[in-house]
């Protein structure tokens, strides 16, 4: 199953590197929304710290639930699904190839974006860099998790681009709430971590990847 | 047709006797005064809705496993009835609040999650109704729902966690809470009472479903031949 997925995951990164459209796209989106929400209140710097964090979430997560819809399209418009579903002996290799593909999509994009946030907002990223890192590895995860299981549900659907995030972002509550609670604590003027949140996070990726391996080839039919 | 009228009876009876227990068998409380007698149709209704995503949950699974048409007409008549109890329950809190905690609203765990359980469940029906096909549509639409309902636990935790200004849960709650025993009685009774309208309404819902699948069923194959 591991060398399936490695192989897998060889052809999401191809795919992508080849064109970046993904990339470059999200990053663009979420450099949108951060000026956006910097319109709608004055950011003063204590203010800024006590705001930063939810908006840097919720620019992740709007920007994640746009990034993961080509996820699955992609297979089913060039009808490549089955023959995806054939080259594997456990289907649950496409979807950990996927999921770990969109990690590493987000987790750049968030890397490439973190700088530039913190001068926008004023806030210090650098003194507690480790733990941020450790806090979008795990929220990402989670996003992916989630993301890549409902986009191949998406996919079946009408609407589908509305549908995603319709699907996705309630059910990404608890990932939302921990992060930007741990993420607002290393951004605090006396940072300190959470480990709360983190093993909060850990239980969700948990959770939901183990549901993903129990219903994933479900979600392959066709 | 006797039956139905028969149970419908039965369960608007049940309905009058609770209403009966709520308003003049339990006690006032000491606090709240008057306003307190809706808790017994806000929490009965809560739980009747969680019993409803419950067994909708079931259905989704055992649709999973067995693909076979009546679990996920169940699944969409329990996820329909769980829905409009936790509206009820959505729109008594408020009610309730307003004159006890001075606001509508506020984001503390369980009015919260209330309300993402409320928009999963009609992501849930809303993505039932943006799949064609009948098989297609019962399958992804259980799988969804499954995802959501063991989402439910998870939003429940993050938020009593991190977001709560909370007032201690009093039924179940720690030491120093609980009701006085009448109280209990009259919850539980009309906890019964709301589960019989469940059941009556599920599966009123349920038989309508099975018509429509099977004529669905019907015009496809005219359709196709």
């Amino acid at each position: 199953m591991f060398s399936n997925t490695a192989v897998l995951l060889g052809k999401e990164l191809r795919t992508e590197f080849r064109s970046r459209e993904l990339l470059t796209t999200t990053v663009v989106f979420i450099l949108v929304v951060v000026v956006l929400f910097s319109f709608t209140f004055d950011a003063s710097s204590a203010e800024s710290r006590r705001f930063a964090a939810s908006l840097l979430w919720l620019a992740f997560l709007f920007a994640a639930s746009l990034m993961l819809q080509p996820c699955f399209l992609r297979e089913q418009s060039n009808d490549t699904l089955s023959a995806l579903r054939l080259s594997v002996r456990d289907p649950f290799a496409i979807f950990a190839a996927k999921l770990s593909a969109n990690t590493l999509f987000l987790l750049l994009t968030e890397l490439l974006m973190l700088p530039v946030f913190s001068i926008l907002f004023n806030v210090p990223v650098f003194p507690v860099f480790g733990q941020l890192v450790l806090v979008l590895f795990l929220g990402s995860l989670g996003v992916s998790i989630a993301g890549t299981a409902l986009s191949a549900i998406s996919a079946q659907a009408r609407m589908r681009e509305l549908l995603l995030p319709l699907l996705l972002l309630p059910l990404l509550t608890p990932v939302l709430v921990a992060s930007t609670r741990v993420t607002l604590a290393l951004l605090d003027t006396e940072p300190y971590m959470e480990w709360k949140g983190i093993g909060f996070l850990v239980v969700f990726d948990v959770v939901f990847l183990t549901a993903l391996w129990l219903f994933g080839e479900y979600l392959l039919e066709e | 047709m006797k039956r139905h009228a028969l149970a419908s009876a039965v369960v608007f009876l049940l309905l009058g006797a609770a209403a009966y227990g709520a308003l003049f068998v339990a006690p006032t409380e000491k606090t709240m005064g008057t306003i307190q007698r809706i808790f017994y149709l806000h929490v009965s209704s809560a739980w009747t809705g969680l019993t409803a995503f419950f067994i909708c949950f079931l259905a989704n699974l055992t649709y999973v496993w067995r693909h076979e048409p009546r679990w996920d007409w169940l699944a969409v008549s329990t996820a329909e009835v769980g829905l409009v109890f936790t509206t009820v329950v959505l729109v008594t809190g408020p009610i309730w609040a307003h004159p006890v905690w001075g606001i509508w609203w506020t984001w503390d765990a369980r009015l919260t999650s209330t309300f993402v359980l409320w928009l999963l469940y009609t992501s849930y029906l809303l993505l039932r109704t943006l799949i064609e096909e009948p098989d297609r549509r019962a399958l992804f639409s259980a799988l969804f729902g499954i995802f959501a309902f063991i989402d439910v636990p998870l939003v429940f935790g993050s938020i009593r966690w991190w977001r709560t200004q909370h007032p201690q849960p009093v039924v179940m709650g720690g030491s120093g809470s609980g009701l006085e025993p009448t109280m209990w009685y009259v919850l539980l009774f009309s906890w019964g009472a709301m589960l019989s309208l469940m059941a009556l309404l599920v599966r009123a819902r349920f038989e309508f479903e099975a018509v429509r699948g099977e004529t669905d069923l019907v015009r496809r194959e005219a359709e196709g031949a």
